[in-house]
C-alpha cells in the first residue's frame, strides 16, 4: 500500500479529529501537541529539468497523542503527519507515524502492537543499522522521516541486557519525489508501480531481533533483521525504440541484515560505531560500516558555548546497482550548542567521498523564538560532483531551506 | 621529644578524646579542626536525607534576564536514591514547547563523571551523551549541571569557618571546595541551619575567585517525618544581572519506582 493519501481529505480528518478531542475536554493539556510548519526552499541554481521550479514552500501538520493509565502501564500513542507542496504532488502526502497499544506485564515483559516509530543507532553521519521504519525520502534527503511501520513486538528487560522481537506486518515504500520535484535523480521513479523479489510482495512477515546493553561506558546493540530490504534497488525501464532509459522502478530484495552498534562514552570524548553484514538473497553477502568520534570543548573562550567535533569514517562494499553514496567517504562536522536561553544550536559538516573527490557540505541551525514559535534552516550544497556518483543528480539542487514551526 | 613535651602531648590528647565523647554527637566540639568539623557537617546533612527512597516532583524554572524578562521552563523530575551511589534522575521537559517530550537521563556517581542520556523524540532516538560538562548551564538558566545533580558529601572538601544567626536562626558557615576539577567554581560558601541541617543559602565563587552567583533556598517542608524540601530555589548571577528560580511543587514520596524506571527503554517511553 502506498503512503500516498489524498491531502484535503487528510488534513480535514486531522482537522476533525483535533476539534473533537479538544471539545471532549477531559484530555488533559499534556497529553496532546500539534505542530504546524511552514517551509520554504531556495535554490540557488536553475533546474536541470523543466518540470522542477525554482524555489518551492510547503506546509507541515503534525499530531501527537497519548494517554497512560493502569497506573503507567498501559499506553495508546498516535502521531500523525501531513504536508502540502506547493510543487511536487508527491511531496504532498500524509501519513500515520504511531497508532499503537502498549502494555506492561509483571517480569519486566511489554508488548507494543500497531504501528510504530523504532530508532536503532549510535551515529550521526549515516544510520546503517536502523532498519525497521521506511525512508520518507520525500521530507529530506538527509533520511532521518520516517514513515510509520505496523508490527508486533515483544521487549524483555533482564540483567543481561534488553531483547525485543518483532514481526513486522505490512511493508511501507518508499517516498520519492515527483518530476516536479527538486532533489531528485535525472529519471521519474515509478512509484506506484514497484516490484518486490518476495512474491507476497507487501504482504510479506519482516522479522527483527535486538539485544542492548549498558556495561560501563559502552552502550551495545546487536540486531538481525530478516525480510525485505527497505532501501529499494532501481530498475531502468528502457523505451524498445530507442533503447533509452526513461525511467527507474523500485525493486525491494530479500535481506538477511546483523547489525552492531557500540559507542564508548570517554568523559567528552564519545567513540562510535555501526556495522552491517547484509545477505542479499540470490546475490552474495556485503558489509558497510560507519565510525568515528565526537569530541567536545566546552564553554570555548570562556563562553557557555560548547564545540562538538566529529569526525566519521564510512565504508560500504555495495557495487553496481546497490552501490551507495558512502562507499569510502570521510565525515567532518562541528556542532555548536550556544546553551542560551533561545537554545540555539548549529551544525556545520562536510562529506568528501575519497574514490571521486565529489563533495557535500550542509549547515544545520535552529533557534527557539518564544514558547510558541521556533526556526530552522538548512543549506546543504553538492559540490564537485562525479559524473557517475548517484550524487551527480543533484549536482545544481544546492538550497536553503528554512522552517517556522509553531506549537499548540 | 622530652618528657615534658610527651606529658604535655599526652594531657593534650586526654583533653580531646575526653571532650570528644563527651560530645561524640555534638559537631560543636571545640577541638576538631576546621576541615573535620566542615566534613562532619556535610555527613551530618548527608544522613539526614537519606533513605527517601523515591521522589517525583514537578519544576518551574523562571529565568529572568538582566532587563527584568522572564522566560519559563516546566518539567517533571523522578529521582532514585541508589545504596552506594549518588541518584538516579530522570527529568521529561513539558515547556518550552519545541523541547516538549525530550527526557533526560543521569546516573550520579560519587567519583568520576556522570552517565547521562538524551531522548530526542522526534528522531525517537536514545542518545547517550558526554557528561563532562558540569559547569555548562542547564537549559539556559543559571543553574549549572553540577548544581542540579545530586549532592554527594565525596564532591567537596570541607572547611567549617564560623556560626552564624541569620534570620533569627543559627547557621553553620563552611565553604566548599569542588574535588573535580572541570568544577566551574573554585569554592562555596554555604549556609546550613543548626537545627535541621538544611542548606539555605551557598555563595559561588568562579575559577577566578571573584564572587559569581548566590543561591537561596526557602520554602521548606517535611515529608515523611524526617525528609525536607524547599519550595523555591532562587539563584542570582552577580556578574550578568540574570536570575532562574526553580519551583517545586508535589513533592511525592514511596512511588514505588525501581531502576527499570531509569535506563534507556523507560527513558524512550518518557512523556
Amino acid at each position: 500500500m502506498n503512503s500516498f493519501f489524498k491531502v484535503s481529505q487528510r488534513v480535514r480528518q486531522l482537522t476533525i479529529t483535533i476539534a473533537s478531542v479538544l471539545a471532549l475536554g477531559h484530555a488533559s493539556a499534556n497529553e496532546f501537541t500539534t505542530e504546524l510548519g511552514f517551509e520554504t526552499q531556495w535554490f540557488s541554481k536553475p533546474p536541470v529539468h523543466e518540470e522542477q521550479t525554482r524555489h518551492n514552500a510547503s506546509a507541515s501538520l503534525k499530531l501527537d497523542y497519548y494517554h497512560d493509565w493502569d497506573d503507567g502501564n498501559k499506553r495508546v500513542a498516535f502521531t500523525g503527519f501531513a504536508r502540502i507542496d506547493a510543487n511536487d504532488s508527491e511531496r504532498t502526502h500524509g501519513d500515520i507515524r504511531e497508532l499503537y497499544y502498549w502494555q506492561a506485564f509483571d517480569n519486566d515483559i511489554e508488548i507494543y502492537a500497531g504501528i510504530r516509530h523504532v530508532f536503532w543507532g549510535v551515529t550521526e553521519t549515516r544510520h546503517l543499522v536502523d532498519v525497521i521504519n521506511q525512508t520518507d525520502a520525500v521530507e529530506n534527503i538527509d533520511g532521518e522521516d520516517k514513515l510509520g511501520q505496523p508490527m508486533v513486538s515483544l521487549l524483555m528487560e533482564r540483567d543481561w541486557g534488553t531483547l525485543e522481537a518483532f514481526a513486522l506486518i505490512g511493508f511501507r515504500e518508499r517516498t520519492f519525489a515527483g518530476i516536479d520535484g527538486r532533489l531528485r535523480p535525472s529519471l521519474p521513479i515509478n512509484q506506484d508501480d514497484a516490484l518486490y523479489q518476495s512474491s507476497a510482495e507487501q504482504e510479506h512477515i519482516d522479522w527483527a531481533l535486538r539485544w542492548s546493553h549498558v556495561i560501563g561506558d559502552w552502550d551495545v546493540g546487536l540486531s538481525h533483521f530478516s525480510g525485505t530490504s527497505r532501501d529499494p534497488l532501481f530498475i531502468p525501464q528502457i523505451e524498445p525504440a530507442t533503447g533509452a532509459i526513461t525511467s527507474l522502478t523500485p525493486y525491494y530484495e530479500q535481506i538477511e541484515q546483523t547489525g552492531l552498534e557500540v559507542q564508548a562514552t570517554k568523559g567528552a570524548m564519545l567513540w562510535k560505531l555501526e556495522a552491517i553484514s547484509i545477505a542479499h538473497k540470490d546475490a552474495g553477502r556485503n558489509t558497510a560500516f560507519v565510525g568515528g568520534f565526537e569530541y567536545t570543548l566546552y564553554g570555548i573562550q570562556d563562553t557557555a558555548i560548547d564545540l562538538g567535533l566529529l569526525v566519521e569514517y564510512q565504508f560500504d562494499d555495495r557495487s553496481g546497482i546497490r552501490e551507495t553514496t558512502s562507499q569510502n567517504d570521510l565525515a567532518l562536522g562541528m556542532r555548536y550548542a550556544f546553551n542560551d536561553v533561545a537554545g540555539t544550536e548549529v551544525l556545520a559538516a562536510m562529506s568528501i567521498d575519497l574514490d571521486d573527490q565529489s563533495r557535500f557540505y550542509s549547515i544545520e541551525a535552529s533557534r527557539r523564538i518564544n514558547n510558541d514559535w521556533s526556526i530552522a534552516a538548512e543549506a546543504r550544497i553538492f559540490s564537485n560532483t562525479d559524473t557517475q556518483s548517484p550524487a551527480f543528480a543533484l549536482r545544481d539542487d544546492d538550497y536553503l531551506q528554512i522552517e517556522l514551526t509553531r506549537f499548540f | 621529644m622530652s618528657l615534658q613535651q610527651t606529658k604535655q602531648t599526652l594531657l593534650a590528647l586526654g583533653l580531646i578524646t575526653g571532650s570528644l565523647m563527651l560530645s561524640a554527637y555534638s559537631v560543636t566540639a571545640q577541638a576538631q579542626s576546621p576541615q573535620e568539623k566542615g566534613l562532619a557537617i556535610a555527613i551530618e546533612a548527608d544522613k539526614r536525607d537519606t533513605g527517601f527512597g523515591d521522589s517525583t516532583v514537578d519544576m518551574e524554572m523562571v529565568l529572568r534576564n538582566q532587563y527584568g524578562e522572564e522566560t519559563k521552563r516546566v518539567m517533571r523530575n523522578k529521582t532514585l536514591e541508589q545504596d552506594k551511589d549518588g541518584d538516579k534522575a530522570l527529568i521529561v521537559f513539558d515547556n518550552p514547547r519545541d523541547v516538549k517530550g525530550t527526557a533526560f537521563l543521569s546516573f550520579t556517581h560519587k567519583s568520576g563523571p556522570d552517565d547521562q542520556w538524551l531522548y530526542l523524540p522526534a528522531l525517537k532516538r536514545v542518545k547517550r551523551i558526554a557528561s563532562s560538562n558540569k559547569s555548562g548551564p542547564f537549559m539556559g538558566s543559571e543553574f549549572a549541571f553540577e548544581d542540579i545533580s545530586s549532592q554527594e558529601v565525596e564532591k567537596y572538601t570541607y572547611t567549617y569557618l564560623r556560626d552564624e544567626v541569620v534570620n533569627g536562626e543559627n547557621h553553620f558557615v563552611i565553604e566548599r571546595d569542588p574535588v573535580d576539577p572541570k568544577s566551574g567554581y573554585s569554592k562555596q560558601v554555604a549556609w546550613l541551619d543548626t537545627k535541621e541541617y538544611r542548606v539555605k543559602k551557598v555563595d559561588f565563587y568562579d575559577r577566578k575567585g571573584d564572587l559569581l552567583k548566590t543561591l537561596t533556598v526557602s520554602g521548606y517542608q517535611q515529608y515523611l517525618d524526617k525528609f525536607w524540601r524547599a519550595n523555591t530555589w532562587e539563584m542570582i548571577n552577580h556578574q550578568t544581572g540574570k536570575a532562574t528560580v526553580l519551583n517545586f511543587e508535589q513533592y511525592q514520596f514511596n512511588n514505588g519506582l525501581n531502576d527499570r524506571d531509569f535506563n534507556k527503554n523507560s527513558l524512550a517511553r518518557a512523556k
